[in-house]
């Protein structure tokens, strides 16, 4: 193993229940988490991301495989003998103690000397900009502010990983954005390896250095947001993050025929036969009736975003593409329903995926 | 300055609040207000010859609580026979409650954990022992523990012991029937407390390195404190006036103040100092009481 992982799950199954009934949360999990990295566990609800959380915390333990933190098995161990804290997705925050007494709670019992409790808490209240909050009940905070204290909580004992579960989904929109960059800030600041569950694919690529899309118990992709964007493994990861276009194709020399006869240049194609094409809307360009390499199309719709236009497109064979086009500075692209255009793809930009 | 119609309305809001009071008003005083006065005034006056009371003024019902006429000089002596009742009662009602609480908390945390369909067949089964009388019920457990009961039969027949084990009339036979009573009441509120505690708690006890025992003391027992407090109030203070269970389990020596209060009314023709024991109990109790208000009052500011 190397020196720079931090976390790594090694075939990790998890299933609940027993016999025919079983179900596979995790079905064979593998993956290595860096030290210092904010890496994202996305996927939709069920898939699996939250109970890889709750292993990695030692809330359950695997039905098989092995878990290690910094080249150490873990798996096995319980969750008060782990360097790994956890914001929970509730908060969990102990009501009968005050802000102060919450985030000093770990250090106590880790048996540190009272000063270094004082200090480490007070240093932690001015991490998360609650000084003025430390003698509150948790009750009498909102709950941004209780995201704080339970942030400050977990990083108080300086564990080597911290673990976020959804911890920003019971939050509105406005305070969802402050606190995604001030979970970075505190990444940054604190150097701590960060562990986030979410499944709000937004979220996954702004805050994030690398991301792992989970589907069904499994680990679907492994790759910074950009690559996950642009690169998606399979037809799973392209659908869940972003949007994007699915045309039934045939595979020709060269590239892929779609049904109403254009032939789109696709590199390193394996396999014949029946297949599907990818294209994100964004790739989608409108060009000049009658222009080379374009397809006749009819606009069927037009949806108004603010910043761009969603443009939806039919080609002759009945297909739908949906087409993103920036709206100039009047609003109007310039379209009508039922226009006849032409358009085609960025070259490059369509790919064939994997079901 | 409200106007005169106002004011109408609000004397006949008044008015009409104190009619419908009227029903409650009427059997508090006659079945608490009443009685009381009765008795207090009862403790202030002479024992008749063949029971009841005399109308003259005496302060002997109370100082007989602490002190004794000598028979032979006519001096009062200190007596401490009343004090050793109370405090035998007070103590074995304090034990009653702990055992009750290290029975009873581990029962309302199994219930509470249990999924919620089922929650409601345990406490059913919590809740049987009420269907059937005390007095029924202690002469039963009575018959477990007595020296040819089942207890004893059985130890005997297998051979794990020779002698029977002297249990009935003994503190230890008060004790078990008393927690035998008294449990569903201490399992009661504590379920109520528990069902309501954040099981998620316990994880995050668990993420921040404390130990089980920890997570015990410093998570799960402060914040069920208040059903804690609730229970071990609702088992001392019957447990303090208890008579049914000491007299038939206790045997006449083992007397509590219940018993001690209905030997003044009854063979001791002494109904001042029954009446005086009694408010001596009533005092006992609310000081019980207002402890346990100020528990709660300052379990709410800090603790």
């Amino acid at each position: 193993m190397s020196a720079d992982i931090s976390i790594e799950a090694r075939n990790v199954v998890k299933a609940f229940g027993a016999g025919a009934a079983a179900v596979r949360a995790l079905d064979d999990v593998s993956v290595e988490i860096r030290k210092g990295e904010f890496f994202t566990l996305l996927g939709p609800s069920g898939c699996g991301k939250t109970t890889l959380l709750r292993l990695i915390a030692g809330f359950e333990m695997p039905s098989d495989g092995t878990i290690l933190l910094d080249g150490a098995d873990i798996t096995y161990l319980p969750p008060n003998q782990r360097p790994v804290n956890t914001v929970f997705q509730s908060y969990a925050l102990f009501p009968h103690l005050t802000v102060a007494q919450n985030i000093a709670f770990g250090l106590q019992m880790l048996g540190k000397p009272a000063a270094e409790v004082k200090a480490r808490t007070d240093k932690m209240l001015a991490l998360v900009q609650m000084e003025a909050m430390s003698g509150r009940k948790t009750s009498q905070l909102s709950g941004g502010q209780q995201q704080r204290v339970a942030l400050a909580r977990a990083l108080a004992p300086q564990p080597k990983v911290l673990l976020l579960d959804e911890p920003l989904s019971a939050l509105d929109y406005k305070l969802r954005k402050e606190m995604q960059i001030e979970l970075k800030r505190l990444q940054l600041e604190t150097g701590i390896t960060f562990v986030f569950v979410t499944h709000d694919q937004e979220e996954a690529l702004t805050m994030s250095d690398r991301v792992g899309v989970m589907s069904a118990g499994k680990l679907q992709q492994v790759g910074t947001p950009r690559e996950i964007y642009t690169r998606p493994a399979n037809r799973f990861v392209a659908s869940f993050i972003g949007e994007t276009n699915f045309l039934p194709a045939r595979v020709v020399s060269g590239g892929v025929k779609l049904g109403c006869g254009a032939v789109i240049e696709v590199a390193g194609l394996t396999g014949s036969g029946a297949t599907t094409l990818t294209i994100r809307p964004e790739q989608v360009r409108l060009a000049e009736t009658g222009e080379e390499g374009t397809m006749a199309a009819v606009v069927t719709n037009l949806v108004y975003f603010g910043t761009d236009t969603h443009c939806y497109l039919s080609l002759p064979d009945g297909a739908e593409v949906m087409a993103r086009l920036q709206s100039p500075s009047s609003g109007e692209v310039g379209l009508q329903k039922g226009q006849a255009v032409a358009l085609r793809f960025v070259p490059g930009a369509a790919q064939v995926l994997e079901d | 300055m409200p106007s005169p119609a106002e004011q109408a309305l609000v004397a006949k809001s008044t008015r009409n609040g104190w009619l419908m009071s009227m029903p409650a008003l009427v059997v508090l005083t006659l079945c608490a207000v009443g009685p009381l006065a009765i008795v207090l005034v009862y403790s202030f006056l002479s024992p008749g010859d063949f029971g009841n009371v005399v109308w003259t003024f005496s302060l002997d019902g109370w100082t007989s609580i602490l002190f004794t006429h000598d028979i032979f000089d006519d001096t009062i002596k200190f007596a401490d026979g009343n004090l050793t009742i109370f405090w035998r009662s007070i103590k074995l009602s304090l034990i009653t409650t702990i055992l009750t609480f290290v029975v009873g908390f581990p029962t309302a945390w199994f219930i509470a954990t249990r999924p919620p369909a089922a929650r409601a067949g345990w406490l059913f089964l919590i809740t049987i022992p009420f269907w059937t009388n005390l007095l029924v019920r202690t002469f039963a457990i009575n018959q477990i523990i007595r020296n040819e009961g089942v207890l004893n039969t059985a130890l005997l027949a297998m051979g794990v012991i020779t002698q029977p084990i002297q249990l009935v009339y003994t503190d230890t036979a008060l004790l078990i029937g008393m927690v035998y009573v008294y449990l569903p009441l201490m399992v009661l509120p504590l379920f109520a407390t528990i069902d309501r505690f954040d099981m998620r708690l316990l994880e995050a006890g668990y993420d921040l390195y404390a130990t089980r025992v920890q997570v015990l003391r410093r998570v799960i027992l402060p914040i069920t404190r208040p059903g804690i407090v609730a229970g071990s109030i609702l088992v001392f203070v019957p447990c303090l006036g208890a008579y049914v269970t000491p007299r038939i389990l206790g045997g006449g020596k083992n007397m509590m103040v219940g018993n001690l209060i209905d030997l003044q009314f009854g063979q001791g023709r002494n109904w001042p100092l029954g009446s005086a024991l009694s408010i001596t109990l009533l005092i006992i109790v609310t000081a019980a009481l207002l402890a346990y208000v100020r528990t709660i009052s300052r379990g709410r500011t800090h603790g």
